[in-house]
């Protein structure tokens, strides 16, 4: 029997398009645009002028207090302005517009495709290098590397837990990265788990990628302490508290952290930004990016600098299709629909995935029939119809104590819902609402 | 590209459930122990079936249309699912005219009353069957005895009619005949498994019924959880006291196989309206009937007690659905 979670999940059709696609760079476009608020937490100060020159790599923002990232320029060229732009949020924000000349890269970065197994650096020197680097989780949270590195007085990481479970149907960019970089990879799993002095590592992956598995098994055999397991298909299990829970049997507490059950876990394409980061000096400024799309002609895995807008990995991928009636910056159950597709990818940006119109369409909806398969299918063990009708009804506090904030936002009640029913619209609802109360409580 | 695209929160895609799909799911999951009890009562159990169905889905279409004036829903299948189920609960020779009324009250007050689907509180099929087993107690306790395909639908003749086997041995233990002599009057194991017994048209065929199980669960209508604990809760508690005292109580496997049981268990109280929301409350639902359903068959005036025990549970789903919570993620903090 395979591993995985044990409350509730779904099996959404996988639609793996491009999970044999060969990594492909895509070329470095004309311009880009680097928006200042990448990650989680408080946005960047550009440290660069109008007119500028600068290199491939370069810091153009630092990161303003601890909980927030440093900002690298993924092109060479000449800052034309620092101004507001739309990003993926629909919403506009800071961002460094630049114009590309050439591909000069930092002098300091080591772009040789040599392996580099050694690391020598401590803990510390390790955490300080993830932090000048900019690297953020890159499953899609953006929370910056580093803040998760340091752990709270008194508090210890037993088990390092990597994330190569890419549950999303449609996404591939973990894929290919376990295929094709899985000697850096393990490189960047091993640092990690010596900056976490961490006694175990354990990489979950699903099962419907049985060629990634075989490969970094091969690889972790000359590793101690890192094992490989495969896991059940089923969503959400790239979710945090799922796959601890599948891997090691514990349950994050409600409000609580991973550390609290004595784990940390990071993202395969985060390992990987580490390797580069720490063994050849290289800042995150491009990651691999899965545009794909039934109706696309080209579905790719593309290696894209950050800062490209989204219309040019599409174009890449054989053009927009004729019936695109939706553009997704991530995967089909968490990611958010685009209003433009002119903005930029950034660092959390994993795929562009384009549904046609019939798939875009959501169906009428119709009255709770109360078939109880939203409360079967909830990971967190709650109940969505529930929480919807009280959300509804703005009855806050038992939202509050039918515990609306554990929820993950994973999609799986509107998923199931054969009456069609927008649950996880209704519960965001009254999650905003109760967070706001709690907020006001505390201060 | 001058072209309007969605932008919608996630998710994005959809299982294609629908509350259609369910409805078909559980007429075709029906058909079975329809099919048997056209094999055994002939005509009739055809009659009824479409008579149930036809004035549950025109009551249905009627009262949205003209009373509520609301959208007309039938198309849902759902007054489909409970005409079938009215039709399942009543015996193959009732005449017309009481099965309209029986769909009458189904649709009417059953169900249109509260606000239509999603929101009746107890089980409509069964609201109109205790409503006319209330009203018509002659009529709708005399079965036709299992005559095969050319049974006549107008049968209470003499010699058409007989008891049920719970009747049987509800009047036998009156009399203070043992079980085991009532026993020999009554059909075997394999007919009560079959459908060779006199009864309500749907609740005869064990093995059709447990066939319309198998597929619900396969195409993952319904969950393992309300059939099962009836099932085993009525078996547990029959078998302690036909082991406490095997002259006075029948044993288990005989009243699983009559009355009503395995209808109850698996079409009737697996209705998703008036079941819990979560799986230790259906275990909890699901007890409750199997317990009441002996306590009425052993100790009550009616032979049966199924449709009540139902009825009573139903009104406790409110109760279960605010008590009763699914195991939360988080709740259980194991640190090893």
């Amino acid at each position: 029997m395979l591993k995985t979670f044990t409350i509730g999940g779904i099996h959404p059709s996988e639609n793996k398009l491009t999970g044999h696609e060969h990594i492909v760079n895509l070329p470095v476009p004309d311009a880009v645009t680097i928006p200042l608020s990448m990650h989680l937490g408080v946005p960047a100060k550009a440290v660069v002028e109008k007119g500028e020159t600068i290199r491939t790599g370069q810091l153009i923002a630092k990161g303003n207090g601890f909980v927030s990232s440093h900002i690298h320029s993924s092109v060479s060229g000449k800052v034309l302005k620092i101004d507001k732009a739309i990003d993926a949020s629909g919403y506009k924000h800071d961002s460094i517009f630049i114009q590309v000349e050439g591909d000069e890269w930092d002098e300091t970065i080591d772009r040789s495709d040599e392996l580099n197994h050694r690391c020598s650096l401590s803990q510390k020197d390790i955490i300080q290098k993830i932090n000048a680097a900019g690297i953020v989780g890159m499953g899609g949270a953006t929370f910056p590397s580093h803040v998760k590195l340091s752990l709270p007085r008194g508090k210890k990481a037993r088990f390092l837990i990597i994330n190569g479970v890419e549950c999303e149907p449609f996404l591939t960019s973990d894929h290919a990265l376990m295929l094709e970089k899985g000697e850096e990879l393990m490189v960047g799993i091993s640092i990690l788990g010596k900056a976490l002095n961490a006694e175990k590592t354990l990489v979950g992956i699903e099962n419907n990628k049985p060629d990634a598995i075989e490969n970094l098994k091969k690889i972790a055999g000359k590793y101690k302490n890192i094992s490989i397991h495969a896991l059940k298909v089923k969503y959400p299990q790239g979710g945090e508290k799922q796959l601890i829970q599948a891997l090691i049997h514990r349950e994050v507490p409600s409000g609580g952290l991973p550390v609290d059950v004595g784990t940390v876990v990071f993202n395969v394409g985060t390992a990987y930004a580490v390797y580069e980061a720490v063994q050849k000096n290289k800042p995150l400024f491009e990651r691999i990016v899965t545009v794909t799309g039934k109706s696309l002609k080209k579905p790719s895995n593309f290696r894209v600098r950050i800062g490209t807008a989204v219309n040019e990995l599409i174009e890449a991928a054989g053009g927009m299709p004729q019936d695109t009636g939706k553009i997704i910056n991530g995967g089909p159950m968490m990611g958010k629909a685009l209003s433009s597709t002119f903005v930029p990818v950034t660092k959390g940006t994993s795929g562009i995935l384009i549904l046609n119109d019939r798939e875009a369409r959501r169906k009428a909806v119709e009255p709770c029939i109360r078939c109880a398969k939203c409360v079967s299918v909830c990971p967190m063990g709650m109940e969505p119809y529930l929480l919807m009708a009280l959300s509804e009804k703005q009855m806050f506090e038992r939202l509050e104590s039918d515990r609306v904030m554990d929820c993950i936002e994973c999609g799986s009640c509107s998923y199931i819902c054969p009456a069609n029913r927008p649950l996880l619209d209704y519960i965001r609802l009254g999650k905003s609402s109760v967070g706001k109360i709690i907020r006001t409580r505390k201060k | 590209m001058n072209k309007f695209i969605t932008v919608a929160p996630s998710p994005h895609i959809h299982s294609g459930k629908s509350v259609e799909r369910l409805m078909y799911g559980v007429i075709l999951a029906l058909i079975p122990a329809l099919v048997v009890s056209v094999f055994f009562y002939g005509i009739g159990a055809i009659a009824v079936t479409f008579i149930s169905i036809v004035s549950c889905v025109l009551f249905e279409l009627l009262i949205q249309k003209f009373i509520l004036k609301t959208q007309v829903r039938i198309s849902d299948g759902s007054a489909l699912v409970t005409g079938m189920l009215l039709a399942f609960n009543l015996p193959s020779n009732l005449p017309w005219w009481i099965i309209i009324i029986g769909a009458l009250v189904s649709i009417g007050i059953g169900k249109m009353t509260f606000g239509g689907l999603g929101n009746n509180p107890f089980n409509p099929a069964l609201v109109g069957r205790v409503f006319l087993l209330l009203s018509f107690p002659v009529q709708m306790t005399s079965y036709p005895v299992p005559k095969g395909l050319s049974t006549p639908y107008i049968s209470n003749i003499e010699g058409f009619t007989g008891p049920t086997p719970l009747g049987i041995l509800k009047e036998g233990i009156k009399q203070g005949t043992p079980v085991s002599d009532l026993m020999k009057e009554l059909p075997s194991y394999l007919d009560l498994f079959l459908g060779k017994l006199g009864g309500s048209m749907g609740e005869i065929a064990g093995a059709a019924l447990i066939l319309g199980l198998i597929f619900l669960l396969i195409r993952k209508i319904i969950t393992w959880h309300i059939p099962v604990s009836i099932i085993l809760s009525v078996y547990v508690f029959t078998g302690i006291l036909h082991l406490t005292d095997p002259s006075q109580y029948a044993d288990p496997l005989f009243h699983i196989l009559t009355g009503g049981i395995l209808l109850g268990a698996i079409f009737m109280a697996t209705d998703y309206v008036t079941s819990p929301m979560t799986s230790p409350g259906m275990l909890v639902y699901g007890i409750g009937i199997g317990v009441i359903t002996v306590l009425i068959r052993v100790f009550g005036a009616y032979p049966e007690g199924v449709s009540f025990a139902i009825l009573i549970m139903n009104g406790f789903v409110p109760l279960i659905n605010r008590y009763i919570k699914p195991r939360r993620f988080g709740e259980e903090v194991k640190n090893g």
